[in-house]
């Protein structure tokens, strides 16, 4: 192993913290220096990444880690610093440094009141360690400490940039997913005293906080009750973060009241933590619990899908039915996870990946609209393509793809997703989960009709009386920037989905072989 | 019989010693201008002694004296030097609030390095006699200083509830200790150890009424629940330097003392006590946060989280008593050593920061905090650092502290099933826990300044000093908790 390949990942996730703490003794005045500080740590951290793509080796004789790192961190309690990626966790990878840096360009000319750049991109840096560290971190407690350190940065961004409403929907942001992530904890913890590793290890090791290791051992040693109480604290703690109805009430208010680029994270990445838990933890380690919670958790996330569309019918606010789309969208993810099948978790990683892109789109525009008209309501919008014919065009496009139109990203998440319920892991029941397909299949019109709706009122129809006058800006160089690179992905995984499902089967088949032999022994 | 007199191992408590009497005399000496030196001598004191916990550590033996009543190990290295620091960060905290605030100032310094000697000897004592006589050195200087503020009826309720109590609480448990020395017929901690091993499943009832009795002595004094409600009005009343004394220093000496007897002497046989324990931790937890949601006042929060986070630091107690098995009990005994590193570090920082604003805005209300953010944003900084890692978010020391805990009753879970319970209770108190610390954060960062002075806070060198030592401590420690981890472990090596 060559020097960069034992550093590339660790310098990924670190170098934005860097930037953070370089940020943090640049005085306030210096704006400039400021974000150019900021825009070099996301670039130099997005160069490392595509380094780490270019390396990456592709092939199906490749499923395990790669860059891996395996040093000595916490010693006394037998935590490791363990990073590495494999087919599942290197998209994830490559979204957050990508959508981090369009986020720090998008924000440039962006800032919110009470404006303060410095604080603004420390925040968004540290955030940005946190969400990388997630994505690599192999050993439980170091994914908790990555999957919590994203909290105040976002706590702090919706509480001091946000809308009106900021601090309930800030409090009530960091209160639910904290209350997740305690429950999640103490389900770490009986994972590493419960699972016997004894036979995974040769005896080198009892109990373990490795996620290959654990997810090897297949829960060994645990009665069946046990796995079913410890997957519920760790369902609990996932779910919260995706979010699942009914553990979905903070996310509307918390992206209707966060910043714009709060938003876009908060979509693009935050939400994926918890889908990406369910898929790098409580499947692989608790099999046999995964397959009696299958049903209840494919339950839920069509509940999610028919509830999130509905609510979307019902809203007036563009980010506030941008947010209940999500609790759809990620419904459909869900979906795909509780089949158990390598198809299904396929699909799921895509709907992650292409739900970041669309929906943080959707965020972009919402937010520019908000910047230009000073509203989100929609019945007061109107005509935005006589007005700014170019952001119009490219809210319909985001739409569409948002709705699932073939050769568009969105398309690849989703329909695949309902497929893969036609036909569950082995002893999963297929009248159920088919129902449930039926059903999924029943909200992606509800999700075309929320979506068209809102693409026709705001977009369609003649300019209001109200904003007739207004001086409105078209998309202008920093929003260019910033948005072409998401919409070429998106289109590009709409042509050729096959750009990231070859790289996500590599991993996903041979998890999935696993936890069927484990839920078939 | 003359006991020979291993005076390295007497060094650390032989020169606070020292300075305690350099202290007394040099106020004497010193024109009434030039007291504020006395702080300069207390705190050369604090670190000379310092030097031969280190050279103790380096030599690594275990040195036992007094037919096992004072030992030097590594454990009790451990904690004399922590209470050395903490009593070196409150002289910082204390310099320019005592200079400022026309308080006697030889006696302050007087009065702080005698319970700090109370504390070292804490360390060390495994005698019942000995743990008294430390226990009572810790507490009454401490029941004057909490009455410093003469001219204060505030303060002398806080001296006068304080010391009532404490006495009250050592009755009760000498008491308890007086019986179960008659039952055991030791004071020696080894010894009730070894009779409660060989006695343990039949030992009289009295035996349990005796533990209950010196539990319920140590309760007043960490202000468990139920045994609590003299800390508030004490910690309001009394002068901030140290109310942060009290609810960092004091409350560890209580636990320490709790450690050595219930770890040395009763361990044997956890059914008698471990659900009182239990009990309290649950009781304290719960109460003290539900308490500390409602009050506006700053002080007197951190009071009602400080009984919190001492319902936190109980449950490895209670782990410890519902475990037979070695390793837990290691685990448990780590989680308390490395839990009291932690909370001194993080409350100590707190306080810092309290003071430096205090000294500005003459008040400690909540709302006095808004806008700090704007006005001075590094002070928001630290202070946000410090009510974080009290919330326990990672990366900030607090989480390991909170980790350790679960830990420890997690792995008691496999003996009982009251242990999921109570690490369910920890869990769901620690979100609870969330909540008003973010009360202040929220003022800080969210509100706009109040007020026509909107300069920046101005810190003085000392304060400046403790809030930087504690900040750094807090980041590193958990950033790579290993750096306490390693010393609880060394500190529990001969616990198995």
């Amino acid at each position: 192993m060559n020097w960069f390949d034992s550093w590339a990942l660790t310098l990924v996730v670190f170098v934005p913290v860097v930037g953070m703490g370089i940020v943090l003794l640049l005085p306030r005045e210096e704006e400039q220096a400021i974000k150019m500080t900021t825009l070099l740590a996301t670039l130099v951290t997005f160069g490392f990444t595509i380094a780490v793509l270019c390396r990456y080796h592709y092939g199906a004789n490749h499923p395990g880690l790669q860059f891996d790192v395996n040093k000595s961190w916490i010693d006394v309690i037998n935590s490791r610093y363990h990073i590495g990626v494999n087919g599942i966790s290197l998209p994830m990878l490559a979204l957050s440094p990508f959508i981090s840096l369009l986020c720090v360009v998008y924000s440039w000319n962006h800032f919110p009141d009470p404006h303060n750049p410095k604080a603004f991109l420390a925040l968004l840096l540290l955030l940005e360690t946190g969400m990388n560290g997630t994505f690599v971190a192999q050993d439980l407690i170091l994914f908790f400490i990555f999957f919590e350190l994203v909290l105040l940065p976002m706590f702090f961004m919706i509480g001091v940039w946000g809308g009106p409403n900021k601090e309930y929907a800030s409090i009530k942001f960091f209160l639910f997913t904290m209350f997740g992530s305690a429950l999640m904890l103490l389900s770490f913890l009986a994972l590493y005293f419960k699972v016997d590793v004894t036979a995974v290890t040769h005896g080198a090791m009892h109990h373990t906080f490795d996620i290959p290791t654990l997810a090897k051992a297949h829960g060994q040693g645990l009665v069946h009750g046990t796995q079913l109480l410890i997957f519920g604290g760790l369902f609990i703690g996932f779910a919260i973060k995706v979010p699942m109805f009914p553990f979905h009430t903070w996310l509307p208010d918390a992206h209707t009241e966060a910043p714009t680029v709060g938003s876009v994270l908060l979509a693009a990445i935050l939400l994926k933590l918890g889908t990406y838990g369910f898929i790098l933890i409580a499947l692989p380690i608790l099999p046999e619990a995964a397959r009696s919670w299958a049903p209840w958790i494919g339950l839920l996330a069509v509940i999610g899908i028919i509830y999130g569309a509905l609510n979307c019918l019902a809203q007036k606010d563009m980010k506030r039915l941008i947010a209940f789309s999500s609790i759809a969208h990620m419904g459909f993810v869900m979906l795909g996870i509780a089949t158990l099948t390598s198809f299904g978790i396929n699909a799921a990683v895509f709907g992650m990946v292409a739900h970041g892109l669309i929906t943080g789109m959707l965020f972009f525009v919402a937010g520019s609209v908000q910047h230009n008209f000073g509203t989100r309501e929609m019945s007061r919008l109107g005509g935005l393509l006589l007005q700014a014919p170019k952001m119009g065009w490219i809210l319909g496009f985001c739409v569409m793809a948002s709705l699932g139109l073939p050769g568009l990203a969105g398309f690849w998440g989703e329909f695949p997703a309902i497929l893969s319920a036609f036909q569950p892991a082995a002893p999963l029941s297929e009248a159920v989960f088919r129902t449930f397909m039926v059903v999924a299949a029943v909200g992606t019109v509800f999700a075309a009709g929320y979506l068209l709706y809102m693409l026709q009122r705001v977009a369609f129809g003649n300019v209001r009386d109200e904003f007739a006058d207004a001086h409105i800006h078209d998309v202008n160089l920093t929003e260019w920037i910033a948005w072409t690179p998401m919409l070429v992905m998106i289109l590009v995984l709409g042509i050729y989905p096959n750009l990231l499902f070859k790289v996500t089967d590599v991993a996903v088949h041979p998890m999935t072989v696993a936890i069927g032999h484990a839920i078939n022994r | 019989m003359n006991p020979a007199i291993d005076w390295h191992a007497f060094a650390p408590d032989a020169i606070l010693v020292a300075t305690v009497v350099i202290i007394l005399v040099a106020d004497l000496l010193l024109p009434n201008r030039n007291a504020w030196q006395t702080s300069r001598i207390a705190a050369v004191g604090v670190l000379c002694a310092l030097i031969p916990v280190f050279t103790l550590a380096v030599d690594g033996h275990n040195r036992s004296m007094f037919g096992g009543a004072y030992v030097v190990d590594n454990y009790a290295l451990a904690l004399k030097g922590f209470f050395l620091v903490v009593a070196y960060i409150t002289i910082l905290l204390s310099v320019d609030y005592i200079s400022e605030g026309d308080y006697y100032q030889g006696e302050f310094y007087f009065l702080l390095v005698t319970s700090v000697l109370g504390m070292s000897i804490m360390a060390s004592a495994r005698d019942l006699v000995t743990l008294f006589v430390a226990l009572e050195t810790i507490s009454i200087p401490t029941y004057i200083l909490a009455g410093y503020r003469k001219h204060d009826r505030r303060s002398n309720e806080a001296g006068i509830k304080y010391y009532l109590i404490g006495v009250l609480s050592s009755a009760v448990m000498l008491y308890g200790m007086s019986l179960i020395f008659g039952l055991t017929g030791s004071t020696t901690l080894s010894g009730i150890s070894q009779w409660i091993g060989t006695h343990g499943s039949n030992a009289p009832a009295l035996l349990t009424v005796a533990i209950f009795l010196s539990l319920v002595g140590f309760a007043f004094k960490v202000s468990a629940v139920p045994f609590h409600f003299w800390a508030p009005d004490t910690y309001d009343g009394a002068p901030l330097p140290v109310t942060a004394f009290l609810s960092v220093a004091s409350k560890a000496g209580g636990f320490v003392a709790m450690l050595n007897i219930v770890f040395f002497g009763f361990g044997n046989d956890g059914k008698a006590w471990w659900w009182v324990v239990a009990l309290l931790a649950a009781f304290s937890m719960t109460l003290g946060n539900l308490a500390a949601l409602r009050q506006t006042n700053l002080v007197r929060m951190l009071a009602y989280s400080s009984i919190a986070q001492g319902g936190f630091l109980l449950v490895p107690f209670a782990a410890y008593g519902i475990a037979r098995d070695a390793s837990v009990r290691t685990s448990a005994f780590q989680a308390t050593i490395v839990y009291l590193l932690i909370y001194g570090a993080m409350n100590l920082g707190a306080f810092a920061v309290v003071i430096a604003v205090v000294r500005r805005t003459r008040t400690s209300d909540i709302e006095s905090y808004a806008g700090l953010f704007a006005t001075s944003p590094g002070l928001a900084l630290t202070m946000t650092i410090f009510l974080a890692s009290l919330a326990g978010i990672p990366p900030l020391a607090g989480w390991y502290a909170k980790f350790v805990m679960f830990r420890a009753i997690i792995e008691a879970g496999a003996h009982s099933n009251w242990a999921v319970g109570l690490a369910i209770v920890a869990a769901v108190n620690s979100v609870i826990a969330f909540f008003y610390y973010s009360g202040v954060i929220r003022q800080m960062w969210f509100r706009e300044p109040v007020g026509d002075d909107q300069r920046r806070v101005a810190v003085p060198p000392a304060l400046g000093a403790a809030i930087a030592l504690t900040t750094v401590t807090v980041v590193a420690v958990g950033v790579y908790p290993e750096l306490f981890a390693r010393v609880g472990d060394l500190a529990t090596r001969f616990v198995s």
